[in-house]
């Protein structure tokens, strides 16, 4: 050991190279981010937010959040929003809590009903644009309200109230429902299940390239050979599956389905994703970032709580983040246009 | 060269929206490891020459044919299996993606089988750079550069690079050096002579004569959605061509006209029409 050399002349334009090429990374100003926010909530809230309570408080939320985050930043990649992951949460909970809990069906047919009934959301978001060509921001607040009206009128003429009941099975629970620990819901773990999912799909797998292609300019990518089409709507399914995910496994939590749950994903998704870096109109971002910008979110969410900061402040910093995560992502993204590895 | 059957060429085609007769009885000839050079002002139907070129529009009239054989595009993906291949003026579509990402999209490289498949970054990473540089675009090294990173030149070149690298036969160049500066333009005229040497048949498209005569073989002019002139180098000056472009109306004595309205109005330029 001791008769190696120092390398210290050659790390030098090394470590200059791993700096420029981590600042041509879309999620450096995330992280950045982060560890402000969490310093920030660390000195105010204390040990107690430091603690494994405090951990929780905000994992768990960032858990719900980010499962439905991921696949709405793939959409923004692609170059297109879903807003009716607010109404698709409620529906898939109350399909799951009708089916197992009012009918009395095993568990898993109200489980698949309710993941069903997320699919065919996108399935028809999908299907509406690509047929149609309206903004998707239209087309998904349009169905938004469609589905949030037909679960509500449904709900009623079915279970006579606006919620409904289920005792889940021990099974459903421990799949689902479980806290680890007392505290740490088991959603955490398949929020990192989900994130390995997307996150082969975006950077490792070809489909990855597609979506990128896709969210640069859909024409070009559709001459390229992109089957623009197919992807879109599988894009959509997908937001559709996550959104009904978390509606279904928050009824297996809290035991009962409402039918207005779910409407502030509606933008805490949205701005989970672009405090993470991706572009709001498409072509740029990375799973990592979105996860970033879910804990960042969740951590200023959960963390006022631990303070002595009165709750509403939570939503001024919130909406401040948001402003200065997008003026940041868009000075790296600039240092990433610019930068070369080699200067010469 | 002229006994070679041009690989591609077009009868007397005409294309017209509704009433508006865009294009009027174009004939063209491109063999390979030529380079045509298509000139025109503003408005001259350049465009939409190379949209029907490119399989978006469909002739109204007359005849593409490809190695002499009569072809129609109804997609622009036809054309482009046919090996023609359009590279517009501000080169990449996608300045968000690296350039290994970008000059693979929807053809990426993949390793591993199923759906586990995964997208080589690094072959793709390789191959792309390597495309680069063989025409002569050594600066780029990185595959995971931005595409949106390059200079004008260098995305042209990447863009040409791409189009050969697939098996483009026809290059069909619009306006690559409109918005670049004397050197990038001259890099990008450098890489259009190596695309000639390699054999590919190369329609430049462009209004600035230098660069047509600084590559071209054979020249035609576009006046009004026809051909005007259709010559081959050394056979016309540059004066010759730049009058022609104006329409006919020789430079000289626009100039000859301006100078007498200056004279007489107190040395103040005529207004421009509305």
């Amino acid at each position: 050991m001791s008769n190696e050399t120092l390398p210290t002349r050659t790390a030098r334009p090394g470590a200059g190279a791993a700096l420029m090429r981590l600042t041509r990374r879309p999620e450096t100003g995330a992280v950045i981010g982060l560890i402000a926010v969490y310093t920030f909530f660390a000195l105010l809230g204390g040990p107690v937010f430091t603690g494994p309570a405090g951990f929780a408080s905000w994992l768990n939320i960032a858990a719900e959040i980010g499962i439905v985050a991921l696949p709405v930043g793939l959409l923004m990649i692609s170059g297109e929003l879903d807003i009716s992951v607010g109404a698709t949460i409620p529906a898939a909970s109350l399909t799951t809590a009708i089916l197992a809990g009012h009918y009395d069906l095993p568990d898993y047919v109200g489980v698949l009903g309710g993941l069903g009934v997320g699919l065919m959301i996108g399935f028809v978001n999908g299907m509406l644009l690509i047929r149609t060509g309206l903004p998707s921001l239209i087309i998904t607040i349009g169905t938004m309200f469609g589905v949030m009206g037909l679960t509500l009128g449904l709900t009623v003429m079915i279970a006579g109230s606006t919620g409904v009941f289920l005792m889940s099975d021990v099974a459903t629970r421990f799949v689902l429902g479980q806290f680890i620990g007392g505290m740490f819901q088991v959603t955490i773990f398949w929020w990192l299940a989900f994130v390995a999912a997307f996150g082969f799909l975006l950077h490792v797998s070809p489909v990855g390239n597609w979506i990128f292609a896709l969210g640069g300019d859909r024409v070009s990518a559709r001459n390229a050979g992109i089957p623009t089409d197919k992807l879109t709507v599988a894009l959509y399914m997908m937001s559709g599956f996550c959104a009904a995910f978390v509606g279904v496994s928050q009824v297996v939590v809290y035991n009962s389905a409402q039918v207005l749950a779910g409407q502030s994903f509606i933008f805490n998704s949205i701005m989970c994703v672009v405090i993470g870096g991706v572009l709001l109109t498409g072509g740029f971002g990375s799973i990592v970032g979105i996860v970033i910008g879910t804990m960042t979110f969740s951590i200023v969410n959960q963390g006022v709580f631990f303070t002595g900061i009165d709750p509403n402040v939570g939503s001024v910093i919130i909406g401040a983040l948001l402003l200065v995560a997008v003026m940041t992502n868009d000075g790296f993204r600039a240092l990433a246009l610019n930068l070369t590895s080699k200067k010469k | 060269m002229s006994d070679t059957t041009p690989v591609l060429e077009l009868r007397k085609v005409d294309k017209s929206f509704g009433p508006i007769d865009v294009l009027h009885e174009i004939s063209l000839k491109v063999r390979a490891g030529e380079v045509l050079c298509l000139l025109g002002d503003n408005g001259a139907g350049k465009s939409t020459l190379i949209k029907t070129l490119a399989g978006v529009h469909k002739p109204t009239r007359g005849e593409i044919l490809m190695d002499g054989e009569a072809v129609t595009f109804d997609r622009p993906k036809d054309a482009a299996d046919r090996g023609i291949a359009t590279v517009h003026q501000f080169g990449g579509t996608f300045p968000l993606m690296s350039i290994g990402r970008s000059f693979f999209v929807g053809v990426e490289p993949t390793k591993g089988w199923g759906p586990f498949k995964i997208f080589d970054r690094k072959t793709a990473n390789e191959i792309a750079v390597k495309a680069v540089r063989d025409f002569g675009i050594t600066r780029i090294e990185d595959g995971d550069r931005l595409v949106g990173g390059l200079s004008g030149g260098e995305r042209q070149s990447l863009a040409i690079a791409r189009a050969v690298h697939f098996g483009a036969r026809v290059l069909i160049l619009d306006e690559p050096t409109a918005a670049l500066g004397v050197k990038q333009a001259a890099h990008v005229l450098r890489i259009v002579g190596e695309a000639r040497r390699r054999g590919l048949a190369v329609i430049f498209i462009t209004h600035q004569v230098m660069h047509a005569m600084a590559v071209g073989d054979h020249f035609a002019v576009l006046i009004r959605g026809a051909i005007a002139a259709d010559f081959r180098k050394g056979e016309k000056t540059r004066e010759e061509i730049t009058d022609l472009m104006a329409g006919g109306e020789s430079m000289a004595d626009l100039e000859a006209s301006l100078d007498t309205y200056m004279e007489n109005h107190e040395g103040h330029a005529p207004q421009p029409a509305a």
